[in-house]
Protein backbone atom coordinates (compact mmCIF):
# COMPACT_ATOMS: atom_id res chain seq x y z
CA UNK A 1 0.00 0.00 0.00
CA UNK A 2 1.18 3.68 -0.54
CA UNK A 3 2.60 4.88 1.77
CA UNK A 4 0.96 8.45 1.41
CA UNK A 5 -1.89 6.75 1.44
CA UNK A 6 -1.43 4.97 4.92
CA UNK A 7 -0.18 8.05 6.53
CA UNK A 8 -3.86 9.85 4.91
CA UNK A 9 -5.88 6.77 6.28
CA UNK A 10 -4.07 7.19 9.66
CA UNK A 11 -4.70 10.64 10.49
CA UNK A 12 -8.22 10.82 8.89
CA UNK A 13 -10.60 7.77 7.64
CA UNK A 14 -8.42 5.46 10.45
CA UNK A 15 -8.20 7.85 13.06
CA UNK A 16 -6.96 5.70 16.03
CA UNK A 17 -9.59 7.74 18.22
CA UNK A 18 -12.32 8.26 16.19
CA UNK A 19 -12.64 4.95 14.66
CA UNK A 20 -11.29 2.50 17.44
CA UNK A 21 -11.83 4.63 19.96
CA UNK A 22 -8.63 3.66 21.66
CA UNK A 23 -6.74 5.55 23.97
CA UNK A 24 -9.49 7.09 25.31
CA UNK A 25 -8.50 7.71 28.94
CA UNK A 26 -6.41 10.53 28.05
CA UNK A 27 -8.85 11.77 25.68
CA UNK A 28 -11.60 12.53 27.67
CA UNK A 29 -9.22 13.41 31.24
CA UNK A 30 -6.77 15.51 29.41
CA UNK A 31 -9.14 17.61 26.69
CA UNK A 32 -10.14 20.35 28.95
CA UNK A 33 -7.28 22.36 28.65
CA UNK A 34 -5.55 22.70 25.01
CA UNK A 35 -2.50 23.36 25.84
CA UNK A 36 -2.37 20.01 28.17
CA UNK A 37 -3.90 18.18 25.36
CA UNK A 38 -1.52 19.21 22.61
CA UNK A 39 1.19 18.22 25.41
CA UNK A 40 -0.38 15.09 24.94
CA UNK A 41 -0.63 14.43 21.64
CA UNK A 42 2.78 15.32 21.02
CA UNK A 43 4.28 12.56 23.43
CA UNK A 44 1.74 10.91 21.56
CA UNK A 45 2.68 10.69 18.42
CA UNK A 46 6.56 10.51 19.25
CA UNK A 47 6.42 7.16 21.52
CA UNK A 48 3.68 5.89 18.61
CA UNK A 49 6.16 6.33 15.90
CA UNK A 50 8.77 5.25 17.97
CA UNK A 51 7.17 1.90 18.86
CA UNK A 52 5.88 0.77 15.95
CA UNK A 53 9.41 1.00 14.68
CA UNK A 54 10.86 -0.89 17.17
CA UNK A 55 8.49 -3.54 17.21
CA UNK A 56 8.66 -4.06 13.82
CA UNK A 57 12.37 -4.35 14.08
CA UNK A 58 11.60 -6.83 17.48
CA UNK A 59 9.02 -8.70 15.77
CA UNK A 60 10.21 -9.61 12.24
CA UNK A 61 14.15 -10.20 13.20
CA UNK A 62 13.42 -11.99 16.14
CA UNK A 63 10.59 -13.11 17.12
CA UNK A 64 9.82 -14.69 14.02
CA UNK A 65 12.85 -15.97 13.11
CA UNK A 66 12.91 -17.73 16.76
CA UNK A 67 8.87 -18.76 16.18
CA UNK A 68 7.63 -16.67 19.27
CA UNK A 69 4.96 -14.89 17.59
CA UNK A 70 2.86 -15.54 20.34
CA UNK A 71 4.65 -13.96 22.59
CA UNK A 72 4.04 -10.51 20.52
CA UNK A 73 1.33 -8.71 22.92
CA UNK A 74 4.19 -9.80 26.18
CA UNK A 75 7.64 -8.50 23.91
CA UNK A 76 5.55 -5.11 22.91
CA UNK A 77 4.57 -4.16 25.96
CA UNK A 78 7.89 -4.45 27.67
CA UNK A 79 9.79 -2.64 24.37
CA UNK A 80 7.30 0.02 24.81
CA UNK A 81 7.44 0.62 28.33
CA UNK A 82 11.67 0.30 27.88
CA UNK A 83 11.55 2.84 25.05
CA UNK A 84 9.15 5.34 27.28
CA UNK A 85 11.64 5.30 29.57
CA UNK A 86 14.57 6.25 27.87
CA UNK A 87 12.61 9.20 25.88
CA UNK A 88 11.71 10.48 29.18
CA UNK A 89 15.48 10.25 30.67
CA UNK A 90 17.15 11.64 27.36
CA UNK A 91 14.57 14.20 26.60
CA UNK A 92 14.73 15.81 30.17
CA UNK A 93 18.08 15.53 29.65
CA UNK A 94 19.12 17.33 26.21
CA UNK A 95 15.38 18.58 25.06
CA UNK A 96 14.13 20.57 28.70
CA UNK A 97 12.05 22.88 26.28
CA UNK A 98 10.31 19.57 24.83
CA UNK A 99 10.61 17.69 28.09
CA UNK A 100 8.38 21.01 29.72
CA UNK A 101 5.72 21.15 27.22
CA UNK A 102 5.38 17.18 27.15
CA UNK A 103 7.66 15.39 29.46
CA UNK A 104 5.43 14.67 32.17
CA UNK A 105 2.95 12.89 29.78
CA UNK A 106 5.52 10.54 28.79
CA UNK A 107 4.72 8.07 31.88
CA UNK A 108 1.04 8.22 31.23
CA UNK A 109 1.48 6.83 28.23
CA UNK A 110 3.23 3.09 28.76
CA UNK A 111 -0.06 2.37 29.19
CA UNK A 112 -1.73 3.52 26.49
CA UNK A 113 -4.02 1.04 24.53
CA UNK A 114 -3.65 3.15 21.33
CA UNK A 115 0.23 2.95 21.49
CA UNK A 116 -0.03 -0.96 21.78
CA UNK A 117 -3.39 -1.21 19.14
CA UNK A 118 -0.85 0.51 16.72
CA UNK A 119 2.24 -2.36 17.53
CA UNK A 120 -0.70 -4.97 16.94
CA UNK A 121 -2.29 -3.77 14.16
CA UNK A 122 0.92 -3.34 12.22
CA UNK A 123 1.32 -6.78 12.40
CA UNK A 124 -2.09 -7.86 11.06
CA UNK A 125 -1.95 -5.34 8.66
CA UNK A 126 1.33 -6.76 7.17
CA UNK A 127 2.69 -3.73 6.84
CA UNK A 128 6.47 -3.60 5.83
CA UNK A 129 9.52 -0.75 7.90
CA UNK A 130 8.54 1.90 5.94
CA UNK A 131 4.31 1.66 5.76
CA UNK A 132 5.12 1.09 9.63
CA UNK A 133 6.64 4.04 10.43
CA UNK A 134 4.12 6.16 8.55
CA UNK A 135 0.94 4.31 9.90
CA UNK A 136 2.95 5.25 13.54
CA UNK A 137 3.23 8.70 12.80
CA UNK A 138 0.00 8.90 10.85
CA UNK A 139 -1.95 7.31 13.81
CA UNK A 140 -0.04 10.00 16.25
CA UNK A 141 -1.50 13.09 14.05
CA UNK A 142 -4.31 11.73 13.73
CA UNK A 143 -4.79 11.68 17.97
CA UNK A 144 -3.01 14.77 18.62
CA UNK A 145 -5.52 16.17 15.67
CA UNK A 146 -8.69 14.58 17.38
CA UNK A 147 -8.02 15.39 21.17
CA UNK A 148 -6.91 19.14 20.32
CA UNK A 149 -10.19 19.29 17.86
CA UNK A 150 -12.23 18.16 20.69
CA UNK A 151 -10.80 20.43 23.40
CA UNK A 152 -11.68 23.28 21.09
CA UNK A 153 -15.64 21.93 21.43
CA UNK A 154 -15.39 21.84 25.14
CA UNK A 155 -13.57 24.70 25.91
CA UNK A 156 -16.85 26.62 23.81
CA UNK A 157 -19.36 24.09 25.72
CA UNK A 158 -19.31 26.74 29.20
CA UNK A 159 -21.30 28.58 26.21
CA UNK A 160 -24.00 26.20 25.71
CA UNK A 161 -26.02 24.33 28.70
CA UNK A 162 -25.99 20.64 27.77
CA UNK A 163 -28.70 18.17 29.75
CA UNK A 164 -26.87 18.77 33.57
CA UNK A 165 -27.41 14.87 34.48
CA UNK A 166 -24.71 14.02 31.35
CA UNK A 167 -22.31 14.80 33.19
CA UNK A 168 -18.83 16.21 31.40
CA UNK A 169 -17.87 13.09 30.62
CA UNK A 170 -20.87 12.25 29.13
CA UNK A 171 -21.13 15.01 27.04
CA UNK A 172 -17.67 14.58 25.85
CA UNK A 173 -18.76 11.11 24.65
CA UNK A 174 -21.29 12.47 22.61
CA UNK A 175 -19.06 14.97 21.18
CA UNK A 176 -16.55 11.69 20.21
CA UNK A 177 -19.54 10.14 18.75
CA UNK A 178 -20.21 13.13 16.57
CA UNK A 179 -16.75 14.07 15.78
CA UNK A 180 -16.38 10.64 14.51
CA UNK A 181 -19.47 10.61 11.70
CA UNK A 182 -17.76 13.91 10.22
CA UNK A 183 -14.25 11.40 10.25
CA UNK A 184 -15.87 8.96 8.75
CA UNK A 185 -16.91 10.97 5.93
CA UNK A 186 -13.63 11.01 4.54
CA UNK A 187 -13.62 6.94 4.33
CA UNK A 188 -14.87 7.42 0.32
CA UNK A 189 -11.36 9.02 -0.43
CA UNK A 190 -9.40 6.43 1.29
CA UNK A 191 -9.29 3.46 4.01
CA UNK A 192 -6.97 1.16 5.05
CA UNK B 1 12.35 -27.54 23.64
CA UNK B 2 9.19 -24.32 22.81
CA UNK B 3 9.03 -23.76 26.14
CA UNK B 4 12.34 -23.32 27.05
CA UNK B 5 13.37 -21.13 24.09
CA UNK B 6 9.79 -19.20 25.03
CA UNK B 7 11.70 -18.58 28.68
CA UNK B 8 15.30 -18.14 27.53
CA UNK B 9 14.80 -15.58 25.42
CA UNK B 10 11.89 -13.57 28.03
CA UNK B 11 14.49 -13.61 30.09
CA UNK B 12 16.74 -12.28 28.23
CA UNK B 13 15.04 -9.80 27.18
CA UNK B 14 14.02 -8.61 30.29
CA UNK B 15 17.61 -8.54 31.01
CA UNK B 16 18.60 -6.47 28.43
CA UNK B 17 16.07 -4.03 28.81
CA UNK B 18 16.66 -3.94 32.08
CA UNK B 19 20.69 -3.28 31.70
CA UNK B 20 19.77 -0.62 29.41
CA UNK B 21 17.59 1.86 31.17
CA UNK B 22 20.14 1.54 34.37
CA UNK B 23 22.51 2.52 32.61
CA UNK B 24 20.97 5.25 30.84
CA UNK B 25 19.63 6.26 33.86
CA UNK B 26 23.21 6.62 35.74
CA UNK B 27 25.02 8.18 32.48
CA UNK B 28 22.20 10.94 31.35
CA UNK B 29 20.25 11.35 34.75
CA UNK B 30 22.90 12.40 36.00
CA UNK B 31 23.03 16.37 37.03
CA UNK B 32 26.17 16.39 39.35
CA UNK B 33 25.90 18.79 42.12
CA UNK B 34 23.48 22.04 42.21
CA UNK B 35 23.17 25.23 44.50
CA UNK B 36 20.27 26.73 45.53
CA UNK B 37 20.46 30.25 46.97
CA UNK B 38 17.98 31.02 49.58
CA UNK B 39 16.46 34.12 50.21
CA UNK B 40 19.52 36.07 48.71
CA UNK B 41 21.43 34.70 51.27
CA UNK B 42 22.50 31.49 51.97
CA UNK B 43 23.72 28.85 49.77
CA UNK B 44 22.73 25.19 50.34
CA UNK B 45 24.31 21.69 47.63
CA UNK B 46 22.21 19.17 46.78
CA UNK B 47 22.06 16.22 44.89
CA UNK B 48 20.91 17.32 40.91
CA UNK B 49 17.89 15.28 39.46
CA UNK B 50 15.91 15.22 43.15
CA UNK B 51 12.44 17.71 43.25
CA UNK B 52 13.45 21.04 45.26
CA UNK B 53 10.90 20.03 48.13
CA UNK B 54 13.40 17.11 48.30
CA UNK B 55 16.41 18.72 48.41
CA UNK B 56 15.39 21.39 50.85
CA UNK B 57 14.31 18.97 52.99
CA UNK B 58 17.62 17.30 53.56
CA UNK B 59 19.16 20.41 54.28
CA UNK B 60 16.42 20.65 57.07
CA UNK B 61 14.62 23.36 55.32
CA UNK B 62 10.98 22.17 56.13
CA UNK B 63 8.20 23.25 53.92
CA UNK B 64 4.56 22.43 54.15
CA UNK B 65 3.83 19.50 51.95
CA UNK B 66 0.90 17.52 53.15
CA UNK B 67 0.16 15.75 50.58
CA UNK B 68 3.57 14.06 50.45
CA UNK B 69 4.84 15.82 47.39
CA UNK B 70 2.17 14.58 45.14
CA UNK B 71 1.40 18.24 43.59
CA UNK B 72 -2.47 17.73 44.96
CA UNK B 73 -2.27 20.10 47.76
CA UNK B 74 -0.43 23.23 46.52
CA UNK B 75 0.89 24.04 49.72
CA UNK B 76 4.50 23.86 49.10
CA UNK B 77 4.33 26.88 46.51
CA UNK B 78 7.53 28.83 46.51
CA UNK B 79 8.94 31.41 44.60
CA UNK B 80 11.81 30.67 41.81
CA UNK B 81 13.71 33.85 41.60
CA UNK B 82 15.74 32.39 38.96
CA UNK B 83 16.42 28.88 36.89
CA UNK B 84 14.44 26.46 37.01
CA UNK B 85 11.90 27.10 33.94
CA UNK B 86 8.34 27.95 34.42
CA UNK B 87 5.56 25.74 35.91
CA UNK B 88 4.39 22.71 34.29
CA UNK B 89 1.36 21.36 33.57
CA UNK B 90 0.34 19.76 36.18
CA UNK B 91 1.49 22.56 38.36
CA UNK B 92 -0.58 25.21 36.52
CA UNK B 93 -3.99 23.15 38.22
CA UNK B 94 -2.90 24.15 41.57
CA UNK B 95 -1.21 27.62 40.77
CA UNK B 96 -3.11 31.07 39.73
CA UNK B 97 -2.21 32.62 37.03
CA UNK B 98 -0.60 35.53 38.82
CA UNK B 99 1.03 32.82 40.93
CA UNK B 100 2.83 31.88 37.35
CA UNK B 101 3.60 35.27 36.03
CA UNK B 102 5.28 35.78 39.22
CA UNK B 103 7.46 32.57 39.06
CA UNK B 104 5.97 30.77 41.74
CA UNK B 105 6.36 26.94 41.42
CA UNK B 106 5.10 23.60 43.41
CA UNK B 107 8.58 22.47 44.88
CA UNK B 108 7.73 18.95 44.77
CA UNK B 109 7.45 19.24 41.11
CA UNK B 110 10.47 21.03 40.01
CA UNK B 111 13.22 18.69 39.74
CA UNK B 112 16.24 20.71 40.20
CA UNK B 113 19.00 20.82 36.86
CA UNK B 114 20.34 23.67 37.27
CA UNK B 115 21.27 25.81 39.86
CA UNK B 116 18.60 28.09 41.48
CA UNK B 117 17.49 31.12 43.45
CA UNK B 118 14.30 30.71 45.79
CA UNK B 119 12.24 33.02 47.96
CA UNK B 120 11.25 31.27 51.85
CA UNK B 121 8.75 32.75 53.76
CA UNK B 122 9.96 33.56 57.05
CA UNK B 123 7.32 31.83 59.09
CA UNK B 124 8.58 28.33 56.93
CA UNK B 125 11.91 28.79 58.90
CA UNK B 126 10.72 28.15 62.28
CA UNK B 127 9.47 25.20 61.49
CA UNK B 128 11.81 22.81 63.02
CA UNK B 129 12.67 19.01 63.09
CA UNK B 130 11.36 16.68 66.67
CA UNK B 131 12.75 13.69 67.37
CA UNK B 132 10.92 11.64 69.57
CA UNK B 133 9.66 8.41 71.55
CA UNK B 134 5.88 6.66 71.47
CA UNK B 135 4.57 7.54 74.95
CA UNK B 136 0.72 6.02 74.08
CA UNK B 137 -0.68 3.98 71.56
CA UNK B 138 -4.53 3.31 71.86
CA UNK B 139 -7.32 1.37 69.57
CA UNK B 140 -9.76 4.05 69.68
CA UNK B 141 -12.39 3.46 67.29
CA UNK B 142 -12.85 0.18 64.77
CA UNK B 143 -9.62 1.82 62.64
CA UNK B 144 -8.59 4.86 64.29
CA UNK B 145 -5.51 4.78 66.90
CA UNK B 146 -4.51 7.19 69.17
CA UNK B 147 -0.88 8.16 69.73
CA UNK B 148 1.33 9.98 72.00
CA UNK B 149 4.62 11.23 71.45
CA UNK B 150 7.28 12.79 73.85
CA UNK B 151 9.62 15.02 72.46
CA UNK B 152 13.24 14.09 73.23
CA UNK B 153 15.43 16.95 71.45
CA UNK B 154 14.48 19.50 71.34
CA UNK B 155 12.40 18.91 74.22
CA UNK B 156 9.26 21.33 73.28
CA UNK B 157 7.11 22.79 70.69
CA UNK B 158 5.25 25.45 70.41
CA UNK B 159 2.18 25.40 67.75
CA UNK B 160 -1.20 27.06 67.81
CA UNK B 161 -4.03 25.07 68.21
CA UNK B 162 -5.37 22.92 65.05
CA UNK B 163 -1.95 23.14 63.53
CA UNK B 164 -0.36 19.86 62.44
CA UNK B 165 2.97 17.91 61.56
CA UNK B 166 4.67 16.00 59.22
CA UNK B 167 5.75 12.49 60.39
CA UNK B 168 8.59 10.84 58.33
CA UNK B 169 7.94 7.62 56.95
CA UNK B 170 11.01 5.25 56.34
CA UNK B 171 10.17 3.78 52.97
CA UNK B 172 11.88 1.09 50.74
CA UNK B 173 14.03 4.01 48.54
CA UNK B 174 14.58 6.42 51.79
CA UNK B 175 11.92 8.51 53.52
CA UNK B 176 8.21 9.72 53.15
CA UNK B 177 6.25 12.21 54.81
CA UNK B 178 2.57 12.83 55.87
CA UNK B 179 0.60 15.69 57.15
CA UNK B 180 -1.21 14.31 61.04
CA UNK B 181 -3.01 17.45 62.95
CA UNK B 182 -2.03 17.73 66.33
CA UNK B 183 -4.85 17.02 68.83
CA UNK B 184 -3.16 17.80 71.69
CA UNK B 185 -3.57 20.70 74.01
CA UNK B 186 -0.35 23.51 72.83
CA UNK B 187 -0.06 24.39 76.49
CA UNK B 188 1.48 20.67 77.10
CA UNK B 189 4.30 21.66 75.38
CA UNK B 190 6.91 18.07 76.13
CA UNK B 191 3.96 15.92 74.30
CA UNK B 192 1.55 16.01 71.14
CA UNK B 193 -1.26 13.66 70.27
CA UNK B 194 -2.21 12.43 66.91
CA UNK B 195 -5.14 10.66 65.65
CA UNK B 196 -4.38 8.27 63.05
CA UNK B 197 -7.20 6.93 60.76
CA UNK B 198 -5.75 3.55 59.19
CA UNK B 199 -6.32 3.51 55.33
CA UNK B 200 -5.83 0.06 53.69
CA UNK B 201 -2.35 -0.40 52.29
CA UNK B 202 -1.58 2.86 53.12
CA UNK B 203 2.50 4.03 54.10
CA UNK B 204 1.80 6.31 56.78
CA UNK B 205 -1.65 5.30 58.76
CA UNK B 206 0.30 1.23 59.00
CA UNK B 207 3.46 2.46 59.71
CA UNK B 208 1.73 4.47 62.80
CA UNK B 209 -0.66 2.34 63.71
CA UNK B 210 2.63 -0.66 64.25
CA UNK B 211 4.07 1.33 66.56
CA UNK B 212 4.38 0.61 70.68
CA UNK B 213 5.57 2.49 73.14
CA UNK B 214 9.07 3.25 73.53
CA UNK B 215 9.68 3.45 69.58
CA UNK B 216 11.58 6.51 68.35
CA UNK B 217 9.51 9.00 65.54
CA UNK B 218 10.92 12.41 64.18
CA UNK B 219 8.76 14.85 62.71
CA UNK B 220 8.98 18.34 62.26
CA UNK B 221 6.43 21.20 62.53
CA UNK B 222 4.21 23.11 63.10
CA UNK B 223 2.94 24.06 60.09
CA UNK B 224 -0.75 25.33 58.49
CA UNK B 225 -2.98 28.66 58.84
CA UNK B 226 -5.63 26.31 60.32
CA UNK B 227 -5.82 27.27 63.70
CA UNK B 228 -7.68 29.58 66.46
CA UNK B 229 -7.73 32.66 65.74
CA UNK B 230 -7.22 34.00 69.43
CA UNK B 231 -7.43 38.03 68.41
CA UNK B 232 -11.32 37.77 67.65
CA UNK B 233 -14.92 37.80 69.14
CA UNK B 234 -16.45 36.02 67.23
CA UNK B 235 -18.53 32.46 68.20
CA UNK B 236 -16.41 29.45 67.10
CA UNK B 237 -18.28 26.90 64.98
CA UNK B 238 -16.27 24.00 64.83
CA UNK B 239 -17.32 21.27 62.73
CA UNK B 240 -15.91 17.78 62.41
CA UNK B 241 -16.17 14.53 60.49
CA UNK B 242 -14.35 11.62 61.71
CA UNK B 243 -10.88 11.75 62.21
CA UNK B 244 -11.24 15.28 61.34
CA UNK B 245 -12.27 16.02 65.19
CA UNK B 246 -8.48 15.99 65.72
CA UNK B 247 -7.53 19.59 65.20
CA UNK B 248 -10.62 20.70 66.41
CA UNK B 249 -10.27 18.72 69.98
CA UNK B 250 -6.67 20.90 70.18
CA UNK B 251 -8.71 23.77 69.33
CA UNK B 252 -11.58 22.96 72.55
CA UNK B 253 -8.41 22.03 75.03
CA UNK B 254 -7.57 25.40 74.45
CA UNK B 255 -10.79 27.11 74.72
CA UNK B 256 -11.28 25.34 78.24
CA UNK B 257 -7.90 25.68 79.92
CA UNK B 258 -7.56 29.32 78.66
CA UNK B 259 -11.13 29.63 79.87
CA UNK B 260 -12.10 31.95 76.88
CA UNK B 261 -15.54 33.44 77.18
CA UNK B 262 -16.62 32.87 73.32
CA UNK B 263 -19.18 30.83 72.65
CA UNK B 264 -18.05 27.52 71.05
CA UNK B 265 -19.88 25.08 69.11
CA UNK B 266 -18.75 21.68 68.34
CA UNK B 267 -20.53 19.79 65.48
CA UNK B 268 -19.18 16.46 64.78
CA UNK B 269 -20.36 13.34 62.17
CA UNK B 270 -19.26 9.96 62.52
CA UNK B 271 -20.93 6.75 61.17
CA UNK B 272 -22.00 5.09 64.45
CA UNK B 273 -21.53 5.45 68.35
CA UNK B 274 -18.21 3.12 67.74
CA UNK B 275 -16.41 5.79 65.54
CA UNK B 276 -18.00 8.54 67.72
CA UNK B 277 -14.17 8.95 70.07
CA UNK B 278 -13.85 11.37 72.70
CA UNK B 279 -17.70 11.62 73.18
CA UNK B 280 -17.35 11.27 76.54
CA UNK B 281 -14.98 14.19 77.06
CA UNK B 282 -17.25 16.77 75.51
CA UNK B 283 -20.49 15.46 76.94
CA UNK B 284 -18.41 15.97 80.06
CA UNK B 285 -17.48 19.81 79.17
CA UNK B 286 -20.57 20.45 77.94
CA UNK B 287 -22.37 19.72 81.42
CA UNK B 288 -19.96 22.28 83.33
CA UNK B 289 -19.61 24.71 80.77
CA UNK B 290 -22.97 26.19 79.48
CA UNK B 291 -20.85 28.37 76.83
CA UNK B 292 -20.29 25.03 75.04
CA UNK B 293 -22.49 23.62 72.55
CA UNK B 294 -21.95 19.62 71.64
CA UNK B 295 -24.51 18.16 68.89
CA UNK B 296 -22.85 15.09 67.88
CA UNK B 297 -24.68 13.58 64.77
CA UNK B 298 -24.52 9.76 63.62
CA UNK B 299 -25.04 9.15 59.75
CA UNK B 300 -25.29 4.96 60.25
CA UNK B 301 -26.56 4.60 63.69
CA UNK B 302 -27.75 1.48 65.59
CA UNK B 303 -31.52 0.95 66.95
CA UNK B 304 -30.19 2.35 70.40
CA UNK B 305 -28.87 5.56 69.65
CA UNK B 306 -31.09 8.46 70.81
CA UNK B 307 -29.45 11.20 69.47
CA UNK B 308 -29.30 13.13 66.58
CA UNK B 309 -28.76 11.11 63.22
CA UNK B 310 -28.22 12.40 59.63
CA UNK B 311 -25.52 13.86 57.86
CA UNK B 312 -23.57 17.11 59.78
CA UNK B 313 -24.66 19.66 57.59
CA UNK B 314 -28.22 18.80 57.62
CA UNK B 315 -27.77 19.30 61.36
CA UNK B 316 -25.78 22.31 61.47
CA UNK B 317 -28.40 23.76 58.55
CA UNK B 318 -31.12 23.25 61.48
CA UNK B 319 -29.38 24.03 64.71
CA UNK B 320 -27.06 27.15 63.65
CA UNK B 321 -28.97 30.66 63.58
CA UNK B 322 -28.75 32.79 60.54
CA UNK B 323 -26.94 35.95 60.52
CA UNK B 324 -24.75 34.22 63.65
CA UNK B 325 -21.65 36.29 64.24
CA UNK B 326 -19.24 33.59 63.59
CA UNK B 327 -16.04 31.79 62.25
CA UNK B 328 -15.59 28.45 61.13
CA UNK B 329 -13.10 25.55 61.53
CA UNK B 330 -13.87 22.77 59.36
CA UNK B 331 -12.23 19.11 59.10
CA UNK B 332 -12.87 15.92 57.84
CA UNK B 333 -13.39 14.49 53.91
CA UNK B 334 -13.33 16.94 51.39
CA UNK B 335 -17.05 16.14 50.12
CA UNK B 336 -18.49 16.95 54.02
CA UNK B 337 -16.43 20.33 53.75
CA UNK B 338 -18.16 21.17 50.29
CA UNK B 339 -21.28 20.73 51.52
CA UNK B 340 -20.66 22.27 55.11
CA UNK B 341 -19.14 25.51 53.30
CA UNK B 342 -22.46 26.13 51.44
CA UNK B 343 -24.69 25.94 54.32
CA UNK B 344 -22.14 28.15 56.43
CA UNK B 345 -22.58 30.49 53.40
CA UNK B 346 -26.22 30.48 53.54
CA UNK B 347 -25.98 31.61 57.16
CA UNK B 348 -24.07 34.52 56.34
CA UNK B 349 -20.69 33.47 57.58
CA UNK B 350 -18.66 35.39 55.33
CA UNK B 351 -15.92 32.92 53.44
CA UNK B 352 -12.89 34.88 55.09
CA UNK B 353 -14.49 33.37 58.75
CA UNK B 354 -14.41 29.53 57.05
CA UNK B 355 -11.05 27.86 57.68
CA UNK B 356 -10.55 24.02 56.72
CA UNK B 357 -8.44 21.40 56.50
CA UNK B 358 -9.02 18.58 53.60
CA UNK B 359 -7.50 14.95 54.91
C1 LIG C 1 -3.47 19.01 56.81
C2 LIG C 1 -3.75 17.54 56.95
C3 LIG C 1 -3.96 17.00 58.21
C4 LIG C 1 -4.21 15.63 58.36
N1 LIG C 1 -4.46 15.14 59.61
C5 LIG C 1 -4.75 13.83 59.76
C6 LIG C 1 -5.08 13.30 61.07
O1 LIG C 1 -5.09 14.01 62.10
N2 LIG C 1 -5.36 11.97 61.17
C7 LIG C 1 -5.37 11.14 60.07
O2 LIG C 1 -5.64 9.94 60.23
N3 LIG C 1 -5.07 11.62 58.83
C8 LIG C 1 -4.76 12.93 58.65
N4 LIG C 1 -4.47 13.41 57.39
C9 LIG C 1 -4.35 12.46 56.26
C10 LIG C 1 -2.93 11.86 56.25
O3 LIG C 1 -1.99 12.87 55.96
C11 LIG C 1 -2.72 10.78 55.18
O4 LIG C 1 -3.14 11.25 53.93
C12 LIG C 1 -3.46 9.49 55.47
O5 LIG C 1 -3.08 8.99 56.74
C13 LIG C 1 -3.19 8.44 54.40
O6 LIG C 1 -1.79 8.21 54.31
P1 LIG C 1 -1.19 6.78 54.07
O7 LIG C 1 0.28 6.92 53.87
O8 LIG C 1 -1.63 5.85 55.13
O9 LIG C 1 -1.88 6.33 52.71
P2 LIG C 1 -1.23 6.38 51.26
O10 LIG C 1 -0.20 5.32 51.17
O11 LIG C 1 -0.85 7.77 50.97
O12 LIG C 1 -2.50 6.00 50.40
C14 LIG C 1 -2.91 4.68 50.18
C15 LIG C 1 -4.19 4.65 49.36
O13 LIG C 1 -5.27 5.14 50.15
C16 LIG C 1 -5.94 6.20 49.50
N5 LIG C 1 -6.29 7.20 50.53
C17 LIG C 1 -5.50 8.20 51.02
N6 LIG C 1 -6.15 8.90 51.98
C18 LIG C 1 -7.36 8.33 52.12
C19 LIG C 1 -8.48 8.62 52.94
N7 LIG C 1 -8.48 9.62 53.82
N8 LIG C 1 -9.59 7.82 52.82
C20 LIG C 1 -9.60 6.80 51.93
N9 LIG C 1 -8.56 6.49 51.11
C21 LIG C 1 -7.46 7.24 51.19
C22 LIG C 1 -4.95 6.76 48.53
O14 LIG C 1 -5.59 7.33 47.41
C23 LIG C 1 -4.13 5.55 48.15
O15 LIG C 1 -4.72 4.87 47.10
C24 LIG C 1 -4.24 14.79 57.23
C25 LIG C 1 -4.01 15.33 55.97
C26 LIG C 1 -3.79 16.69 55.82
C27 LIG C 1 -3.60 17.23 54.43
S1 LIG D 1 3.51 18.82 48.42
FE1 LIG D 1 1.42 18.90 47.97
S2 LIG D 1 1.47 19.97 46.11
FE2 LIG D 1 3.56 19.84 46.55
Amino acid sequence: MNILLILFASILTSNIALTYFLGMCPFVSISKNIQVASGMGMAVTMVMTLTAVANWLVNNYVLIPLGLGYMQFLVFIVTIAAIVQILEIVIDRFFPALYQSFGIFLPLITVNCAILGISLFMVLRSFGLLQTFFYGLGSGIGWFLAIITIGGIRKRLIFSKPPRRFGETGITAIIAGLMALAFIGFTGVASL
Amino acid sequence: MIMLRALLFANGFGLLIGLLIIFMDKVINNYGEVAITINHDKEIRGDGGKTLLRILFESKYFIPSACGGKGTCGYCKLKVVEGGGTALPTEALMLTRSEIREQYRLACQLKVKENLQVEIPPEYLEIQEYEGMFSLSEQITEDIKRVRMQLITPETISYKPGQYVQVRIPTDDGFDFRAYSMSSNPDEQNEIELNIKLIPAGIGSSYLHAKQVGDPVEFSGPYGDFYLKTHSDREIICVAGGVGLAPLKSIVAYWVSHNLSRPIYLFYGARSLKDLYNHDYFTGIAETKPQFHYFPALSDPAPDWDGTTGFIHTVLDRELSTGIHGEAYLCGPPIMIDAVMAVLESKGIPKESILYDKF
